[in-house]
């Protein structure tokens, strides 16, 4: 928790990368975090495949097909994860669907979490109210930041809501739409990016959904403290692999 | 306890609505009008007309007696299969469509496996004059050929869906996607007692009208309102909580649930649920689903297309779970014989989901003073393919 608070107090924007765990190869995990953090990328969301992930487009299910088909498994996710910060030092967050975490058993996730250096956690299908009802001490207990999310419909008050239960930041959908969209932002989702800078919450707020090439990237982080990149690097790394991970990164973020 | 619905949405240790932040405000507007809605004089007319005057409801309540005798026990069989569209599923889409008019709503989708669900919704949204999109399995439009065609010229816009293994399931993912993208002007309606919280409960409800129904007649024929034992086929559940519904909290009526066990229970090829499934969530319930250790769902297996669900409602799985239901499982070849003796002693030919329900009866043994209503959920018009393969007719 106290890597990902120490990244947002940096007077900079932040840049963000999400990738499926164990795609396009089942040991590529590790050496696409690493090659991300030489990159300068400030923290990392490392996807836990399942196999009906109901908020992702084709990019990020197709994706999770091939990693599940590759014999990932929450458990080997782990295993690959053991040791990483002996070399990394970002934060890195896992986000991944409700149902693989409770086969795993909560505690015994975040137990395995804590124990290989996670920070944090965005499980989209699990809201805010069972979480605090029912799991919330356990992640505190093993010092993991939840992450929620909020999108152009989510009222004012439930956004306060969620603002006062987030220890870290908030995630900020886009678009009303799931994850791949390569449409672009109009001038409604500027004002909404506006609107909710304006209501100074105590999380800073990073956006996701629809960030694919250096002017979504702009816009984005025009008002917020942050942009998250999940498909638009997936589809890259399907084409032209790892190596090309410092090209991508200097696509979206010239140095 | 009660095994009907608490206020948070839960059947005991099951149910909840596990939904992405992006459904918040469509799920939250419907958990807090529907049951205000439904209960409004205009709704209730309107439902009630709709029931009678274009699902061709009251069903009957029609006593078997060849297939009483045969088992020897008191057998009624309640005539879903005669409702327009030919299963209960229309009690459902009727209902529904009233809700999303009176939400303001002016788009619908749906996801369908057989197509009945589908079907079901196209008619509706015919009838309002709404446009509907329905996806459905790139497999299952295959193996429908001609639900899909019903769909078409009824108006509405099939979807296949392509992704994961291209059935029932995947379908269902395709529509929250779909209800995702458009969180303003649309209404998904979902086919069984399944999905988020309150969608188990609405459907249950709108189902409802199969055991308000049942206690009428019975009353009527046996002068009784409760029979001995209720049975239904269970894929998600729909049809069967429509039975059960006024029964949950009769413990003198038996409450008996059919699911598929496909090629058998240890075949690899099941849809069995409560047999194979652990706790876990799927389309945003808590619930029993099939799924590997890793928590990855499983791909069911039934030779009907209804019963080819990984899950069943929350209900199901408080049933089950806390005992009050008894959980039988039938195979494919068992429910196939079980659709063919029917058609051969009543003259009815149901559909195969229906079948396995009716299947019970050769292990099942019941005494000769039980009155055992079964659910026929639907009529075997969809399936004449596959009963024709199957018996070489
Ligand atoms: C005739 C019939 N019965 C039963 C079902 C299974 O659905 P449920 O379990 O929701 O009643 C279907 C689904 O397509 C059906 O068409």
């Amino acid at each position: 928790m106290n890597r990902i608070k120490n990244t947002l107090a940096q007077n900079t924007k932040l840049l963000s990368i999400y990738f499926t765990a164990g795609y396009p190869e089942p040991e590529d995990t590790v050496s696409i975090i690493k090659d991300l953090e030489k990159n300068g990328i400030d923290f990392i969301e490392i996807g836990l495949p399942f196999s009906d992930p109901l908020a992702d487009g084709p990019t990020i299910q197709e994706s999770s097909g091939v990693a599940l088909k590759n014999g990932m498994t929450t458990k080997k996710l782990f295993q690959q994860l053991e040791g990483i910060r002996e070399e990394v030092e970002i934060p890195l967050i896992i986000m991944g669907y409700f149902n693989p975490i409770l086969q795993f058993g909560v505690e015994a996730f975040c137990q395995s979490c804590a124990a290989v250096g996670i920070d944090g956690l965005i499980i989209p299908d699990l809201p805010v109210e069972e979480y605090n009802e029912k799991y919330r001490e356990i992640f505190e207990k093993y010092g993991l930041s939840n992450i929620f999310l909020i999108t152009p419909q989510t009222s004012e008050e439930r956004i306060r809501f969620i603002d006062s239960v987030s220890e870290g930041f908030i995630y900020m959908v886009s678009t009303a739409s799931v994850t791949g969209s390569t449409k672009g932002f109009t001038k409604e989702t500027r004002d909404y990016f506006r609107r909710i800078s304006e209501m100074k919450l105590r999380n800073p707020q990073i956006v996701g959904f629809g960030i694919s090439d250096k002017e979504t990237y702009g816009q984005a982080t025009e008002f917020a403290k942050g942009a998250i990149i999940g498909s638009a690097f997936i589809k890259h790394l399907n084409s032209s692999r790892k190596q090309d991970i410092a090209d991508f990164v200097k696509s979206i973020r010239p140095v | 306890m009660s095994y009907q619905v608490d206020e948070k949405g839960y059947y005991g240790d099951f149910g909840g609505a596990y939904i992405p932040e992006m459904l918040y405000p469509n799920v939250e507007e419907l958990r807090r009008q529907y049951l205000d809605i439904m209960k409004e004089e205009s709704f209730q007319k309107e439902f009630k007309e709709l029931l009678r005057d274009y699902v061709g409801r009251p069903t009957p309540l029609y006593y078997a007696e060849r297939f009483s005798k045969k088992y020897g026990t008191k057998v009624y069989l309640k005539r879903e299969d005669l409702c327009h569209t030919g299963a209960h599923k229309i009690n459902n889409t009727v209902g529904q469509i009233l809700m999303a008019k009176r939400l303001g709503k002016n788009r619908i989708i749906a996801e369908t496996g057989a197509g009945q669900h589908g079907v079901a919704t196209a008619t509706v949204c015919a009838l309002m004059g709404i446009e509907c999109i329905v996806y459905m399995g790139e497999i299952d439009i295959d193996r429908q050929a001609p639900n899909v065609a019903r769909m078409k010229m009824l108006g509405a816009t099939v979807i296949p869906a392509k992704s994961g293994s291209r059935t029932l399931k995947d379908a269902t993912n395709e529509a929250i996607r779909d209800w995702i993208n458009n969180p303003v002007d649309t209404h998904y309606i979902i086919g069984s007692v399944v999905g988020p919280h309150p969608y188990p409960d609405m459907v249950a409800r709108f189902q409802a009208v199969i055991s308000e129904e049942i206690k009428v007649q019975l009353k009527e024929k046996e002068n009784r309102e409760n029979p001995d034992y209720v049975v239904a086929c269970v894929g998600g559940g729909s049809n069967a909580a429509g039975a059960y519904f006024h029964y949950l909290d009769t413990p003198e009526v038996g409450i008996i649930a059919v699911e598929a066990a496909g090629k058998g229970i240890d075949s690899g090829e099941s849809a069995a649920t409560s047999a194979l499934g652990k706790e876990g969530i799927i389309h945003g319930s808590k619930t029993l689903l099939m799924q590997s250790e890793d928590g990855q769902i499983t791909e069911p297996y039934s030779i009907s297309a209804g019963l080819d669900y990984p899950g069943v409602g929350p209900m199901h799985a408080n049933l089950f779970r806390s005992g009050r239901g008894e959980f039988i499982s039938i195979t494919d070849d068992a429910a196939m014989k079980a659709g063919l003796q029917l058609a051969k002693l009543e003259g009815i030919i149901p559909a195969i989901e229906s079948s396995h329900a009716l299947a019970i009866f050769e292990d099942r043994k019941f005494k000769e003073d039980d009155i055992v209503v079964v659910n026929l959920s639907g009529r075997g018009d969809k399936d004449l393919s596959t009963y024709i393969d199957y018996f070489q007719l």
